[in-house]
Parts: C-alpha cells; sequence; structure tokens
C-alpha cells in the first residue's frame, strides 16, 4: 500500500537522486570571509596556511528519470536562484 | 500636482516609514506596494527600501528577486520610470539584474554603521538630477554586505558610460573602487548602499540626502508629466 506521503514520483517509480552542491567565489572575486580567516589562523600559529576560500554546501534531493536529467535541472536551479553567476561558480554532483 | 512614491514592502523590510517619512515631508504621496501583489499602483516612481527582504537567506535580495511585486517593479524600469534601491533594495536589485554586479560581505567582516561621505559622480541619474557632480554628501550607512563587485568588462563599462552614481570619500567596505551606488544603462535605476532617508533633516544630524530625494521627486514629476 502507498503511504499518503508518498511523492508523486515515487508511486509512478521515478527514482529520487541526490544532489550535492558546491558554492564558490569566481576566480578574481575577493572573498572577504576566506581572507579574514586566513588572516586569523597564523595568531593561532598556524603560520603554513594560505589560499583560504569560504563556500557553502547544499544538498537536496530531487526525483528525475535519470542521472543525467537531474543534473540538467539542478544546474538550473543553481543558474536561477542557487548561486548568483555574477560573483559565484558552482558544481553540482548527483548520486 | 503631488507625485506618488511607491514603497516596496518584503517580509523583513525595515526601512519603509522612514522613507514615507521622507518623501512625505518634501510634499510626495507615498504608497506602500506589498511584496505578494503584482503591481505597483500606478505609482510615478518606486523605492526599493533597507531591511533584511526575507531574511537575506540564501544570499541578500536572492528570494526577493522572485516576489511578486519585482514583476511590477522590472515593468516599471522597463518603461522608463525611475526605480531606487537603497541598502538591502540596492542589493535586491542586483539579483534581479536590474543592475549590474553584485554585494557581498563587507571586507574584514565588519559591520558598519556611520555616518560617511559620499561623492557625487554624475548627475545624469534620477537620484542626482539636482546635485552637482564633486558635491560630498554627509550620508549614514548601515550593512554587512555593502561591498560592490563586478567583473572587469562591468566595471569598464560602468567607467565607460559615466554610471558609477556615489563613490565612498573614504572606502569603509572594500567596494571596488569606492563604488557606493550605480545606475543601469537608461539611467532611470539607481541603487545606493547609503541612506538619504535618514540624512533627510537636521535633527538627524545630516539634510544632505535631500537634494537626493528631491531629484528622485523630480523625475517622478517628470515621469507622472509624460504619462498626462
Amino acid at each position: 500500500m502507498l503511504s499518503a506521503a508518498a511523492p508523486l514520483g515515487s508511486i509512478v517509480g521515478v527514482p529520487t537522486f541526490h544532489a550535492h552542491i558546491e558554492v564558490a567565489h569566481l576566480p578574481g572575486i575577493a572573498d572577504p570571509a576566506g581572507a579574514t580567516v586566513e588572516r586569523a589562523l597564523p595568531a593561532l600559529g598556524y603560520t603554513n596556511v594560505s589560499q583560504v576560500h569560504i563556500g557553502k554546501t547544499i544538498r537536496l534531493d530531487v526525483e528525475a528519470p535519470d542521472a543525467e536529467a537531474a543534473l540538467q535541472q539542478v544546474k538550473e536551479m543553481c543558474e536561477r536562484l542557487l548561486a548568483n553567476p555574477v560573483i559565484e561558480a558552482y558544481e553540482v554532483t548527483i548520486s | 500636482m503631488t507625485v506618488s512614491i511607491g514603497v516596496v514592502l518584503f517580509p523583513g523590510t525595515n526601512c519603509e516609514l522612514d522613507v514615507v517619512y521622507a518623501v512625505e515631508q518634501l510634499g510626495a504621496h507615498a504608497e506602500m506596494l506589498w511584496h505578494g501583489d503584482d503591481t505597483s499602483k500606478g505609482v510615478d516612481a518606486i523605492v526599493v527600501p533597507g531591511g533584511f527582504a526575507h531574511g537575506d537567506y540564501l544570499r541578500t535580495g536572492a528570494i526577493a528577486r522572485f516576489s511578486p511585486v519585482m514583476r511590477a517593479v522590472a515593468a516599471h524600469a522597463e518603461a522608463g520610470g525611475p526605480v531606487v534601491g537603497i541598502c538591502n533594495g540596492f542589493q535586491v536589485l542586483c539579483e534581479a539584474h536590474l543592475l549590474p554586479g553584485a554585494l557581498q560581505k563587507n571586507a574584514g567582516l565588519r559591520f558598519v554603521c556611520e555616518t560617511v561621505e559620499l561623492r557625487v559622480e554624475t548627475t545624469a541619474s534620477v537620484l542626482t538630477n539636482l546635485a552637482r557632480a564633486g558635491d560630498v554628501l554627509r550620508i549614514p550607512i548601515n550593512h554587512f554586505e555593502g561591498n560592490y563587485v563586478c567583473d572587469e568588462r562591468t566595471l569598464a563599462a560602468l567607467h565607460a558610460d559615466d554610471r558609477v552614481v556615489f563613490r565612498y570619500v573614504r572606502n569603509p567596505n572594500g567596494s571596488l573602487d569606492d563604488i557606493a551606488g550605480v545606475c543601469n544603462e537608461r539611467r532611470n535605476v539607481v541603487g545606493l548602499m547609503p541612506h538619504p532617508e535618514r540624512a533627510s533633516d537636521t535633527l538627524l544630524g545630516s539634510a544632505d540626502g535631500i537634494v537626493l530625494l528631491n531629484s528622485l521627486l523630480t523625475a517622478a514629476a517628470d515621469r507622472a508629466t509624460i504619462a498626462v
């Protein structure tokens, strides 16, 4: 018997994919949070650190016919909302 | 005739009444525009005020951009109507691609709340038409994410078209090229981080914002005349 809470996709057998999205600053765009942490670490004795970058991770589940369709749709979400293409790059991993 | 200024209200906006007070003191009629309504109610100009629209979740302005009222704001801008975004409103207009670039966390991750000196760089905009180029105004800033960034091509275009409207005399937040405010190609959409509505009375410490608000009212009146 189907659970009332089951999403429509699972009723008709559409698989669910896990999307892992990394959002980071585009090269050449200043990263104030990364720069601040890079300056703070030496105060704790870590004087051998450079290239600190801070981004964000977004995880979501998406129903799609196949992994390629899921990837395309999540990329579209990144372009439209999840990232700001003016200053951010994103990387999507589907599993 | 009295010009009407629409003031956009998102959940989390908190500077709307300051804008209403300031423009009404100058003789305009203010009309609140709720974010869920896809209408600009026929106003002559629109202000997107400061605050934390939709809690600033994901990125400042990222969610607000999709509020129904933004369709009306974009249509108003497209028709040549004056639109001004202040602070969070500037961030919203950038996310909505009505203005170029983006605003990110201040350099040094420092929240800034102070009155700064702001230089008017061009008078060819709906917010500066009554000012003089080179005027230095004392206007408050109050933000964590006012660090203007854009790519080199965009910056070159801003310079070539004289679209940097304001620069900080002393850069408080790491903004590229000391930029405090920019306008679109048609010069009817302006965004700035400083709050002219908070400098609209000597009682508030400065009345230097009045020339900017009066510029907007003038642009709105021109617009109203054309519309009639």
